[in-house]
């Protein structure tokens, strides 16, 4: 089931927490939000729950309009909000089983299903313990256990990972993955190599709107646009070497990177591969290319560049 | 189950869990049975089986318990953020807001159950009216309904629960107390109207032990207009300016 957001806008009194925003998400796809604090990720997500109204454009959840029957859309959708509100004076199981009647997950099926998400998220030790006595990674899973326990076919994850050890991160990033597999998943996080292990595509939002959209690939590819690779040629004075390469017609710039000998940044000024001509020059002039090694934009990169201002 | 009933279980088992109803219902019976049975004009001193005052004990102390009582229903939820999870799953804001009238009023019917036995011990000291007990009864449940919706709106209001319970006294003190006092200040139409809004106008008279069917519209419209304002007030996060 997938999730049209249409020219979605939102205002607060008369600042625009998201302008005119449109995307699609894919069943079985799994997005990651990213964006810098106040972006406007939350907001997104807090209309695509049907808890809040947006004050234009439309959401659809399976081709089913938030303004045409919103209950029908919050069945659907399983989330899990920021900070992971939870009624803390409730043991986990008593609180579990509340989730799904309010979910009308039919009696009969209450048990069960409370039986396969303490099983799905580990939390068996700690079912009988009331939820305020959990730690922070496990209140999470119980969040994450809430907003499952219906089966949900679309989940949205509002920064899922927040506050957790390294290692339940692992774990939690993998239970996603695994939930991924069938259904369609909106999540925001701020982690970065998370996304990009998790997430099938990026969003990302500044000021209220999308600045980019695509898998990590090919955002990596818009941003730089050009090739970098880092080159080390031997047997040959460096001044000459530097302005053979900078004779050459793809190569936009060379640098030196001064604490190694003969080693240079070299960037391509198009999407063509200039590892080829290096190579080829090399050869022509009997120089010993000792390192070639493309550079690859980090995410981080592509994060800044789009979003600082 | 119906979405409503299962949010007032809810509540109902986390009031029992926190101690709320054990200390409330134990308070409640200690204050009224201190200032029925022992105190000031009790029942001895009256010298007649009847409730009466019992119930004039009743209308004073469930005007400060029952804000103590619902100051937390929503209040607490708001700035937990249980609210918003709430509210994004399949619940409305009236079913919401009918979860926590029912476990309130489920609450302040069972604290007055345990005062049964002040209808058992009189029952034995002398001849009395049972009608009139009955229709007192019946008074003391729709004037908490009333006094829980004005406690719901309230806690609606804020996500403070000392606020939530101010205001919810503030609301109550008019109709307890501030719209008797005009109506006896006043003349005509203007005594009319303020003697219909006082609450002590209607419970009085059903705790001497006359139906009307006037005081039963007037305590279930409180209720039904205070319960409408708690929804408006919930839903005023979807008005799109």
């Amino acid at each position: 089931m997938g999730v049209t957001v249409e020219n979605l806008t939102k205002t607060y009194g008369t600042q625009k927490a998201v302008d005119d925003i449109s995307f699609h998400v894919e069943t079985g796809e799994i997005l990651g939000f990213l964006g810098p604090n106040g972006a406007g990720k939350t907001t997104t997500m807090k209309i695509i729950t049907a808890f809040m109204a947006p004050t234009a454009g439309d959401i659809k959840v399976g081709g089913i309009s938030i303004y045409d029957d919103e209950e029908a859309i919050k069945k659907k959708i399983g989330y899990l909000p920021e900070s992971n509100p939870l009624y803390l004076d409730m043991p986990v199981l008593e609180y579990l089983e509340f989730a799904a009647l309010i979910q009308k997950v039919p009696k009969e099926k209450v048990s069960k299903r409370i039986a396969e998400m303490v099983h799905l998220t580990g939390l068996n030790a700690e079912k009988h313990k009331k939820i305020g006595e959990l730690s922070k990674g496990y209140k999470q899973r119980v969040g994450l256990a809430q907003a499952l326990i219906h089966d949900p076919e679309i989940l949205i994850l509002d920064e899922p990972t927040t506050g957790l050890d390294p290692n339940q991160i692992v774990e939690i990033r993998n239970l996603i993955k695994e939930i991924g597999r069938e259904k369609t998943i909106i999540l925001s996080t701020h982690i970065l190599p998370e996304v990009e292990e998790t997430c099938d595509r990026i969003l990302i939002l500044n000021n209220g709107k999308i600045v980019a959209n695509g898998t990590s690939q090919s955002l990596r590819d818009q941003a730089s646009g050009n090739q970098t690779v880092r080159v080390q040629i031997l047997d040959a004075e460096a001044d000459n070497i530097v302005q053979t390469l900078q004779n050459m017609p793809r190569i936009s710039s060379v640098d030196f990177i001064s604490d190694e000998q003969n080693t240079f940044l070299i960037s391509s000024n198009s999407e063509e591969s200039i590892r080829r001509d290096i190579f080829n020059l090399c050869v022509k002039n009997n120089w010993f290319l000792s390192e070639m090694t493309p550079i690859e934009t980090k995410l981080e990169d592509i994060f800044r560049e789009l979003t600082m201002n | 189950m119906n979405t409503y009933l299962i949010i007032a279980k809810r509540e109902v088992s986390s009031f029992f869990d926190s101690l709320t109803a054990y200390v409330l219902i134990t308070v409640f019976l200690g204050l009224s049975g201190f200032f029925t049975w022992l105190y000031g004009s009790d029942i001895f001193f009256i010298g007649q089986a009847s409730l009466q005052s019992f119930f004039s004990v009743a209308y004073w102390s469930l005007f400060f318990f029952i804000p103590a009582l619902t100051m937390k229903s929503i209040a607490e939820e708001k700035k937990s953020g249980t609210l918003e999870m709430m509210l994004s799953k399949p619940v409305s804001d009236f079913q919401l807001v009918m979860g926590k009238f029912a476990a309130n009023f489920e609450l302040i019917f069972i604290a007055l159950l345990f005062t049964l036995p002040y209808y058992i011990t009189v029952s034995f000291l002398g001849p009395v009216d049972h009608g009139a007990v009955i229709c007192g009864y019946l008074g003391m449940l729709l004037m908490s309904a009333a006094l829980i919706g004005i406690g719901i709106f309230a806690s609606s209001l804020t996500n403070n629960q000392i606020v939530a319970f101010l205001i919810s006294l503030f609301i109550g003190l008019f109709f307890i107390i501030i719209f008797d006092v005009l109506a006896g200040d006043s003349a005509g139409w203007m005594a009319v109207l303020f003697s219909y809004l006082s609450i002590s106008t209607h419970y009085e008279s059903m705790a001497r032990g006359v139906i009307d069917s006037r005081d039963i519209i007037y305590f279930l419209s409180l209720a039904g207009l205070s319960i409408f304002s708690a929804t408006m007030v919930l839903s005023k996060r979807k008005i799109v300016e």
